[in-house]
């Protein structure tokens, strides 16, 4: 295993300092999700699933053209499909490509017990070792986007790299490559709002979209992906995209001025643990496969 | 009010995480990254087999064209300099991979014999012998030199040729060469259709 | 394509019809994406159902199947009323000015028929389909139909009468106004199903460009199999393409009519022949009543009509030397002036043997063997049981392909009993062969490049590379009629000069394809010279005594003395217009948009500065731009030479005389064979009047008292063909068929999403999961409530999930019907009648 280029400016359950942070001038990456371009033709999940070499799975017809129902642990790109009817009689489709939104203030590495199980590159890109992962799963609980999935064999959490493999090397991420309408751009954070906001006002002004706009969520600091909506007064109507995104109070509260607490909860959630594992039992392969789910209506 | 997993978690958490300050140190090393897959693999430029866009494959192989080496795919992906798709892949292509590398393929030639209800192996020289050998019978017995009004038509109307859309021109012109040469006149192609 | 697919950025308008780029050309489809995004463009989406692309589209119109010729007709009425056309480029452009005989008749006049109908025999004479004119020229330019032997016909005349007024009621361009004034937005409201508001809305924003008849803009008309699978699909096209003309959009960046064609070299097997009733290059093959090659060649070779004072390149007027070349290339030495270059060795067409009637013939134990390469012709339909109950009458079948296929396991097709497989002597061979990595070779692509591709890796298994299965089979035959054997000259005359005759070389087949000088060659006006031996470096070097060869006229160019163009790499693009000269290579001679003359008005300066793609250069007195001209490089403005080079008139044809289309000269609207309703522009002819069924036991169709849904058959972009079902991640993405319904219909029968229905038409049945979705709604048709589906055909009995036994193992077009359109002779996979029930 090589040792990358990036150097990791926060990590999760670290004790003092962290080695990388604040030692090397870099950018900050950002894909940019342009969901009124997007046709939903899951090229992206194709090519995130080629690169990452991730195992084949099931998947059942649901009445819908979305792959499955959420993420997996072995499919971190997923394209959401959603039929919504206009106040006026008109149908639009909206396709939203879902996936880690490596946001600035990650709630999954917040939450994270383990030492540098989850790390955050100088570049942005939040990064999961699944070596030092302990499998408690709490990321899961930390993310405000639903994002980080668990491998019932291994108990090992899995989610979206950002293809860091490709950007230490300074390639774009699969995904991006891959994307045939050019809804997927990538660059600096920076570039990425200069040319969001651009869209957005284009389909403002050209298109008929008065509340078009740019996703980048202020509760979790700002997000690594930004998206153009054709309304960005409700993403909700994209899949369930959550308005106001925010570490839970939970987490919040113990990296804050609650932080000693934890000294005395730790012992509580680790028989916590126990008495969720003998409640619902390990994670079964059926609840990470299948979830009848309609799109619509 | 019902907990769910997903509060139950979120209260787990405060205690979890706490593992930290307690000095249960994991021993974090470098975060370590992938190794780029492709940095060594060889790179052909292919086209891919599907829609007619034609958009630019680098086909990505194990091996330095060493002669010890058989190449085996470790990756596809576009080639960004193809001005039409300019590195970009749709679902089909960017799977191609699994195309290259699938265990369905037919590997060995096979016939089915009539009234037969399974497939048989046979050698390539046998089963290319018969063809031969039944086109050639099939054609002296019907071959058509003259119609009703006498007109030469030279013609074979009892062998027709089916051919597909996601093969090479060259492949196309040499069919299209022995096809006529034989006098076939079923000659089709999927893009009749 | 006239255009091509990175060109499509240069549009201002899209009007996207019979097809569904978005799903099916997702890469090309970024260059109509760049043109929303970078010139703010509209993108219009007519489809039977909300596609993926109708959601990215600015307007979408849901229109029932095969009714499009109304919609188009529509657009061309509302373009004439509103001053939406281009005046100067329809004046000089097309024969819009022409007067055609007085004897033709519009349908209107004429009971739903263009004149010259003969009821009994389901065709036209077409002799009044002509333009008027003095002396008449000493042979038809246009060659006849390509079914039965064609009547003979008159000829166009040599000088064209015309009124550049357009008042001439007896002009294309009033004949064109009448004929189209029936198409009234209330007409196509009854037709199409879509409301006369929004019909309305969609022909004044694509017709926008013409606003007050300014010519800066330009707009695209974007099609696949939506139009062309139909009992009229050819005068669909014709009607974008009339329409196109009309708004001056034909050979202009970002304009023209674009066909989007399906699969990776669909465009190369069509130029190179693999069909019937053509040779490589286009040319049309030799009938019985060709009593030699020079009466073939004065049948096939146009004489120019036009009017008087006008010129006309009439490029095909060099049939002659793209056919010797091409026989010289089949047969070398063997091919003589004395023996009219060989003509006895091609074998004489004078009936159909397209795609329907070849399983027509085998189900009626005409065909006693098929060879299918990649050519999945079961799946593929329509009426895949007559198909299977075609191939248990064959003697023998040779299957060449990489994976398990329905071909060629017909004998063990769902619903064959061991007893009856027994009963079946069909030999079948399943050769395997080398996939698309495994070899190289060219693929020309939609818009008509050629690229050059890389082995990869070798060939696994035994299987072998197709090109070398083709030469093996063929030498051993050739062996067999060394011996002896009926007529075996054109088998042993051959040309076979490949290095390695049992696994040609392609590249040294591409060369052959370009053609090469046989003797010493000048040109006369450069004094250019070619020694014998060398590649030609196009096909303006080709004779007609022999004295060179070339396998495809317009293939010519690819491979010079250079070196391979189509290896050609280099991807810059001067003009930023998305011409790529340097990449690859495209037909013909490099020209990336056709008739690009036309994007020039008649003084040769471009209507549009900031899209220049060629011009006439006053100083060198020669056309020059950032494409390679279409045009006759040193013909000067003033000489009024047409820009449609390939036409006998030099302009673009809104009329079509004589032979050129078996259906009318004007496209006229008519139900798909199975319909819903009587055709509300004449109720006594409802269908194509020379469109009629084959008549086996299998051949059955439907009227709407038992079928009273519509039913189009569709690709999804997750899926290629029958092919995909092989790859696991293809598999994963959309594991299972299904059936597309309306959420309007599914609640009226009590279906919800994820139930199994079942499908049938006359034909057969079909049973799926299904799609209940709020993107088709229910119809208005002539005041009638009507439904449509859709279903995706991605699936048979071989395949990952079919071999899981997770599918029901059925075809989709189990259901499609045997109808073909009379030109193209594509069948109707599109607006069948279906009925639904619950399964």
């Amino acid at each position: 295993m090589s040792q990358a280029t990036l150097r990791v400016q926060k990590m999760s359950g670290h004790a003092g300092s962290v080695p990388g942070d604040d030692a090397q001038r870099e950018f900050t990456v950002c894909k940019l999700i342009d969901t009124t371009t997007c046709i939903g033709c899951k090229a992206c999940e194709v090519a995130c699933m080629e690169w990452n070499d991730l195992p084949f799975g099931e998947t059942v017809f649901d009445n819908t053209y979305q792959t499955m129902p959420e993420t997996r642990w072995n499919y971190w790109n997923l394209i959401l499909f959603n039929e919504h009817e206009k106040e006026d009689g008109s149908l639009m489709w909206l396709m939203r490509k879902n996936q880690c939104m490596h946001c600035a203030e990650p709630g999954c590495l917040a939450a994270c017990p383990a030492d540098g199980a989850i790390v955050q590159y100088t570049n942005g890109i939040v990064d999961f070792q699944q070596a030092n992962c302990i499998g408690c799963g709490y990321c899961i609980t930390g993310c405000p986007f639903d994002i980080p999935k668990m491998n019932p064999k291994t108990n090992r959490v899995f989610k979206c790299t950002l293809c860091a493999d490709r950007v230490s090397e300074g390639l774009e991420p699969a995904c991006i490559k891959s994307c045939p309408t050019g809804c997927l751009h990538f660059g600096s954070k920076e570039d990425m709002k200069d040319l969001a906001e651009k869209r957005a006002k284009q389909l403002r002004d050209d298109y008929n979209f008065p509340q078009a706009g740019v996703y980048d969520p202020a509760g979790v600091g700002g997000t690594g992906v930004v998206y153009v909506l054709h309304d960005a007064t409700r993403p909700e109507l994209y899949g369930g995209l959550p308005s106001n995104p925010s570490i839970p109070w939970s987490v919040k509260l113990w990296k804050g001025p609650l932080k000693w607490l934890g000294n005395v909860a730790m012992v509580g959630g680790l028989i916590g643990l126990f008495v969720h594992y003998l409640r619902f039992g390990p994670k079964s392969r059926e609840d990470e496969d299948i979830h009848p789910r309609g799109e619509n209506p | 009010m019902q907990a769910t997993r997903r509060d139950f978690l979120k209260f787990t958490t405060i205690g979890g995480a706490a593992a930290a300050i307690f000095g249960f140190d994991l021993e974090p090393a470098y975060a370590q990254l992938r190794v780029l897959k492709i940095a060594r693999a060889n790179e052909t430029r292919s086209t891919c087999p599907y829609c007619a866009v034609g958009c630019g494959t680098i086909i990505y192989t194990i091996g330095d064209r060493a002669k010890n080496v058989t190449p085996q795919v470790v990756h596809v992906e576009g080639d960004p300099d193809h001005p039409t798709n300019r590195g970009t892949l749709c679902p089909k292509g960017a799977s191609l991979e699994q195309d290259i590398l699938n265990d369905r393929r037919l590997l060995k030639p096979q016939v089915r014999r009539p009234g037969g209800t399974d497939w048989q192996d046979i050698s390539w020289d046998q089963a290319l012998d018969e063809i031969a050998q039944k086109v050639k019978d099939t054609r002296d017995q019907t071959f058509i030199e003259k119609d009703g009004k006498g007109n030469t038509v030279n013609r074979l109307e009892t062998i027709a040729w089916t051919g597909g859309c996601t093969d090479t021109n060259e492949f196309n012109f040499l069919v299209v060469k022995t096809m006529r040469a034989l006098g076939v006149v079923h000659l089709e192609n999927q893009a009749r259709v | 394509m006239t255009n091509g697919w990175v060109d499509m950025k240069n549009t201002d308008m899209m009007l996207i019809m019979g097809g569904n780029p978005a799903e099916n050309h997702p890469c090309g489809f970024k260059w109509a994406i760049e043109a929303k995004r970078t010139r703010s463009a509209k993108m219009i989406s007519v489809d039977p159902r909300f596609t993926r692309t109708s959601a990215v589209a600015d307007l979408f119109c849901q229109i029932r199947a095969g009714t499009d010729i109304a919609f188009l007709g529509g657009v061309i009425k509302y373009a004439i009323e509103n001053n939406r056309i281009a005046k100067d480029y329809l004046i000089h452009f097309t024969n819009a000015a022409f007067v055609v005989e007085g004897d033709f008749k519009l349908p209107a006049d004429t009971d739903g028929v263009f004149s010259g109908f003969d009821a009994e025999r389901h065709s036209y004479n077409r002799a009044s389909w002509n333009y008027s004119g003095g002396k008449p020229a000493q042979t038809a330019s246009t060659a006849a139909g390509q079914s039965a032997a064609p009547p003979p016909l008159p000829p166009l005349p040599e000088k064209v009468d015309y009124d550049l007024t357009l008042e001439n009621p007896n002009c294309v361009f009033q004949l064109l106004k009448k004929h189209y004034s029936r198409y009234t937005p209330e007409m196509v409201e009854r037709i199409t199903g879509i409301p006369k508001e929004e019909f309305q809305k969609a022909a004044e924003l694509y017709t926008s460009i013409r606003k007050d008849g300014d010519m800066k803009k330009a707009g695209t008309i974007i099609y696949a199999v939506g139009w062309t699978q139909h009992s009229f699909g050819t005068q669909i096209i014709r009607t974008a393409a009339m329409l196109q003309l009309l708004l001056g959009n034909v050979g202009r960046a970002g304009g023209g009519v674009n066909a989007l064609r399906g699969h990776s070299n669909i465009q190369g097997a069509t130029d190179m022949a693999g069909l019937f009733d053509s040779l490589p290059g286009y040319l049309k093959v030799p009938t019985p009543a060709d009593s030699s090659f020079d009466a073939w060649m004065k049948r096939t070779t146009p004489t120019t009509s036009k009017p008087a004072p006008w010129n006309s390149w009439n490029y095909y007027s060099n049939t002659p030397k793209f056919t010797v070349s091409f026989l010289k290339t089949m047969y070398g030495d063997a091919a003589t002036k004395q023996n009219g270059w060989a003509y006895d060795y091609l074998p004489k067409v004078d009936r159909d043997y397209s795609w329907t009637h070849l399983w027509d013939n085998m189900y009626n134990g005409l065909i006693k063997g098929m060879f299918a390469f990649g050519m999945n012709g079961v799946a593929i339909g329509p009426d895949s049981k007559k198909n299977i109950d075609a191939l248990k009458k064959a003697e023998f079948l040779v299957v060449g392909e990489i994976y398990p296929d329905e071909t060629s396991e017909f004998w063990r097709s769902p619903g064959i009993s061991q007893d009856e497989m027994k009963q079946i002597k069909t030999t079948v061979y399943r050769l395997p062969c080398a996939g698309f990595a495994e070899k190289d070779g060219s693929f020309t692509n939609s818009a008509r490049w050629l690229l050059w591709k890389n082995a990869a890796v070798p060939t696994p298994g035994e299987c072998r590379l197709d090109q070398a299965i083709v030469a093996q089979i063929f030498l051993k035959v050739r062996e067999l009629y060394k011996k002896d054997g009926k007529f075996p000259d054109p088998i042993l005359k051959l040309t076979w000069g490949y290095t390695d005759p049992k696994s040609p070389s392609l590249a040294e087949v591409l060369k052959e394809l370009n053609g090469k000088a046989l003797a010493d060659l000048e040109d006369p006006a450069t004094k250019a010279q070619i020694k014998a031996g060398q590649q030609l470096p196009g096909f303006a070097w080709l004779k007609d005594d022999g004295t060179t060869a070339c396998g495809n006229w317009i293939y010519s160019g690819s491979f010079t003395e250079a070196g391979n163009q189509t290896a050609r790499r280099d991807p810059s693009d001067p003009s930023n217009m998305g011409v790529h000269p340097g990449w690859g290579w495209s037909w013909p001679a490099n020209r990336r948009v056709l008739y690009n003359r036309a994007s020039c008005d008649v003084d040769g300066k471009p209507w549009d500065a900031t899209r220049r793609q060629i011009w006439w250069n006053e100083g060198t007195e020669k056309w020059v731009g950032n494409d390679v001209p279409d045009f006759k490089a040193d013909s000067h403005p003033k000489d009024h030479m047409g820009p449609f080079i390939m036409n006998a008139e030099g302009v673009g044809r809104i009329f079509a005389p004589l032979g050129a289309f078996a259906d009318g000269p004007f496209p006229e609207y008519y139900e798909p064979f199975e319909s819903p309703i009587q055709n509300p522009l004449h109720p006594e002819r409802t269908n194509n009047p020379v469109v009629t069924g084959l008549k086996s036991a299998d051949d059955k169709y439907g009227t709407v008292k038992d079928y009273p849904v519509v039913c189009t058959t569709f690709r999804l972009t997750e899926h290629y063909h029958y092919w995909t079902k092989n790859n696991p991640m293809n598999v994963q993405l959309v594991p299972e068929p299904f059936i597309e319904m309306g959420a309007e219909m599914a609640n009226e029968m009590g279906i919800r999403g994820g139930e199994k229905v079942k499908v049938s038409s006359a034909r057969g049945e079909y049973i799926a999961k299904a799609m209940v979705t709020k993107r088709i709604k229910a119809m208005m048709i002539d005041g009638k409530k009507t439904y449509q589906i859709g279903i995706p055909f991605h699936w048979g009995y071989r395949g990952i999930a079919e071999d899981e036994g997770k599918t029901e193992r059925m075809m989709v077009n189990l259901l499609t019907p045997t109808i073909v359109d009379p030109n193209a002779h594509t069948p109707e996979f599109k607006g069948f009648l279906v009925k639904v029930e619950k399964a």
